[in-house]
């Protein structure tokens, strides 16, 4: 049996001039959710879900692609007109109908993709969208991009912010690590 | 021994993380220190090996001292204080 014991770091006295400068540490964390292929979508969730377990306020602003993970799983066609219907036939939306953004294999890749994070117990972006829920991470839908690609709010998930604007995103991501993903 | 240093070594809770892969260990971590009174002690056992570093980080931005980290057999064990306010 191997035992690092890990010392607390003693308390250092700061010198007098520096005494008002604290460390920066970042409070806050902010990803845009640009992508919604299953590979990027889980890497976005495994740090949002991590950042505000470090205490951090953490916000994802889902546009775009990024918004389909966000639809019930069970809503198959959205959009009101036949470009936006067209759109969610080629590009179903859910957690659990995610793509991979190579090796998709017709759907191949990620049915192999999930098995392994099952073998491995990893958490798959639907247990880590309760977890981000649960934690207390403000899932934030770009209203734009809804209204744009047909999506309604009946058509997304529960437990999301309010949808939102850049204005807003970019009001969060003051002072915040900030992803692009 | 007095009451302070019998309080200082005793276990406050325990977490079974074993198989987990990562960010459960450290998101069940954080759950379960919101639980803790300051100066209690959380301890963690866990098989994935990114879990020693992450666990030092973790410790390190939320200012929560990791004051064990050991193996044996290939299971990581943490104890980690919760800060004072």
């Amino acid at each position: 049996m191997s035992i690092a014991t890990i010392e607390t770091p003693p308390i250092e006295q700061p010198a007098p001039q520096l005494a008002e400068k604290k460390p920066e540490v970042a409070e806050k964390l902010v990803i845009f959710a640009w992508s919604g292929e299953l590979d990027k979508i889980w890497p976005t969730l495994i740090l949002a879900t991590t950042g505000a377990a470090m205490g951090k306020e953490t916000t994802v602003f889902f546009t775009f692609w990024g918004l389909f993970p966000l639809v019930k799983n069970q809503v198959r066609i959205t959009g009101e007109n036949w470009m936006q219907k067209m759109l969610s036939m080629m590009n179903r939306g859910g957690d659990e109908h995610l793509k991979l953004s190579k090796m998709n294999f017709a759907g191949a890749g990620p049915a192999m993709m999930n098995h392994l994070a099952k073998e491995h117990n990893v958490a798959s972006p639907h247990e880590l969208l309760e977890v981000a829920k649960e934690m207390g991470v403000h899932l934030v839908p770009c209203q734009m991009t809804m209204d744009l690609l047909g999506l309604k709010r009946e058509d997304l998930i529960d437990g999301l912010d309010e949808p939102a604007g850049a204005t807003l995103a970019l009001a969060q991501a003051q002072g915040a690590i900030t992803l692009f993903i | 021994m007095t009451q302070e240093m019998a309080m200082s070594i005793t276990i406050a809770m325990s977490l079974d993380l074993k198989g987990l892969s990562c960010p459960m260990p450290i998101i069940k971590t954080a759950k379960a220190m919101k639980q803790l009174a300051p100066g209690q002690l959380l301890e963690a056992f866990a098989t994935d090996p990114g879990s020693v570093p992450d666990f030092k980080a973790w410790a390190q931005t939320t200012g929560n001292p990791l004051v064990e980290s050991s193996q044996e057999g290939g299971v990581f064990r943490f104890v980690l204080r919760k800060k004072e306010i």
